[in-house]
């Protein structure tokens, strides 16, 4: 069974509440646990990615080696980003709503 | 063919463990169960086993070493005492809720304060609900029976839970006794080879151990564990027997002395046990109908078949080496007082707490205990619930 439906009874699933899957925190939508989301200035960013290093949630997504967005589905909104943009090029918003890119 | 052998309970442990050669050790250690891995170690310095022992900086490592190590896929052993076990505390109960069949020795001791380094059940019984199977052991050959049945009944791929083989500090750990250790082969084809159930390191088959489990799951996977228990219970029965059918000496959840027609009668776990044997032979021989009931398998708690062997008595007396503090009564009262409840049989229970901090348990005083016991069968009343034996008053 690849997923277990939320409706699943105890003896239908695998013994001491493992995930019989690696890996799998990707599937699990965390947007709900957002009260703020970040908003990047492109204008004003570096590229130095030190963004990308810190988000604990690698939720800084990154294309050709350079920022291109955040995971809608991932980030939990914890602002760790902005608070170490060198440049302060990230600010939190209110709200959890993101654009899904 | 075994052969006797005088060794202390500390030495025969580290036999065994040398005749069951796990895969790994880990382990910090503590009076008064230093001498087990000190002694295995040397087994290892010298090659008679083929164990990774890992030196690790405190008992909360060692025990975090030996979980991962079994997760992996290794058959894993320790060792440990009082404070030892309470710094395992947070990673006991993640053993046992992972399924991991890790076998640790306790060597009972007092768990401050004041620091007392002498026996008594503080530490396991403070240990109960963590989801580990617990054997209590009344002497040296039992200290080296019980570990060896711990891992066969642990592995068993229904049972799949780690095993707290308890002994009496001192009292047991440092008493030589003449025991039969069993030839390495035969402990070896007994105990058999390990099966890992889905180790980590088979990379072929990746899978996620011990992940975030909130409100949605958790209650389930708990109810999953729930049902390990009777299982445990059935193989502490059936490698009892196993045990007892291919070296000679059977064991079950429990030992009975002179039970079955008994008027009055004592529980204790471990070596009390012993000392309460020779005085249930000496009163019957005054025509005193005394009896005992050893405790041999605490967890999973056997409480419909321990309500079953005491019904019928007049009176009985349940001994603890162990406070619960705030409760009024010691932890094995509490468990028997409510599994005669359940079963509906009225017998009039005293509870006795002795033996705090390796306090001696003399013979005279187990006598004084069956007296009173012989005055509550012919009030039918317990006039004080709970009373400290062998104390200054
Ligand atoms: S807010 Fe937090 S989770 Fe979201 S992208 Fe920034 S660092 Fe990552
Ligand atoms: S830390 Fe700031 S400047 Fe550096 S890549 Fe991220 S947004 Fe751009």
């Amino acid at each position: 069974m690849k997923h277990y439906p939320p409706d699943a009874k105890w003896h239908e699933m695998a013994d001491a509440g493992i995930i019989p899957q690696a890996g799998n925190a990707r599937e699990y939508d965390v947007s709900g646990w957002r009260s703020e989301h970040p908003v990047r200035d492109a204008e004003c960013c570096i590229q130095c990615l030190f963004c990308w290093v810190y988000c604990p949630d690698s939720s800084v997504i990154i294309k050709d080696e350079k920022v291109v967005a955040f995971d809608p589905v991932h980030c939990k909104g914890c602002g760790i980003c902005a608070q170490v943009c060198p440049k302060q090029c990230i600010t939190m918003e209110p709200g959890g709503e993101m654009p899904q890119e | 063919m075994g052969i006797l052998q005088p060794l202390e309970g500390n030495m025969a442990v580290a036999e065994a463990m040398r005749q069951i050669n796990p895969d790994v050790v880990a382990a910090y250690p503590i009076t008064p169960s230093t001498e087990i891995v000190q002694t295995f170690a040397t087994f290892v310095a010298d090659g008679k086993v083929d164990t990774n022992y890992v030196a690790v900086e405190s008992e909360h490592s060692a025990m975090s070493a030996c979980t991962a190590a079994a997760a992996a896929g290794g058959r894993v052993m320790n060792a440990t005492s009082a404070n030892g076990l309470a710094l395992m505390w947070e990673i006991l109960y993640i053993t046992a809720s992972l399924r991991l069949p890790v076998m640790l020795t306790v060597v009972n001791r007092a768990l401050s304060g004041n620091i007392n380094i002498h026996c008594d059940h503080s530490d396991t019984m403070g240990a109960r609900d963590a989801g580990w199977i617990q054997l209590y052991a009344e002497n040296v050959q039992e200290s080296y029976d019980n570990l060896i049945q711990a891992v066969a009944i642990g592995e068993r791929m229904d049972v799949r839970l780690p095993v707290m083989s308890c002994l009496d500090g001192f009292l047991v750990s440092h008493s030589y006794e003449l025991l039969e250790v069993e030839d390495d082969d035969a402990v070896r084809e007994w105990v058999g080879p390990y099966k890992p159930n889905r180790p980590l390191l088979d990379i072929e088959n990746p899978y996620t151990v011990g992940p975030l489990d909130l409100y949605d799951f958790y209650m389930e996977h708990k109810r999953s564990q729930w049902e390990a228990y009777p299982t445990a219970m059935q193989a502490v029965i059936e490698e009892g027997k196993r045990f007892g059918d291919a070296f000679g000496r059977h064991y079950g959840l429990m030992e009975t002395v002179e039970l079955d027609d008994a008027d009055i009668a004592i529980v204790a776990l471990g070596s009390a046990a012993g000392t309460a044997k020779d005085v249930v032979e000496q009163l019957r021989d005054q025509g005193v109908k005394a009896g005992l009931l050893k405790l041999r398998c605490f967890r999973p708690f056997p409480g419909e078949q321990i309500a079953a062997a005491l019904a019928g008595r007049k009176a009985v007396c349940v001994m603890d080496r162990a406070a619960s503090f705030g409760a009024g009564t010691g932890p094995l009262y509490h468990e028997i007082a409510a599994a005669m409840y359940g079963a509906g049989h009225a017998v009039p229970i005293q509870n006795i707490i002795y033996g705090l901090g390796g306090r001696m348990l003399r013979p005279e005083e187990i006598e004084t205990v069956f007296r009173d016991l012989v005055q509550i069968a012919e009030s039918g009343k317990v006039t004080e619930t709970c009373k400290w034996l062998g104390v200054r008053e």
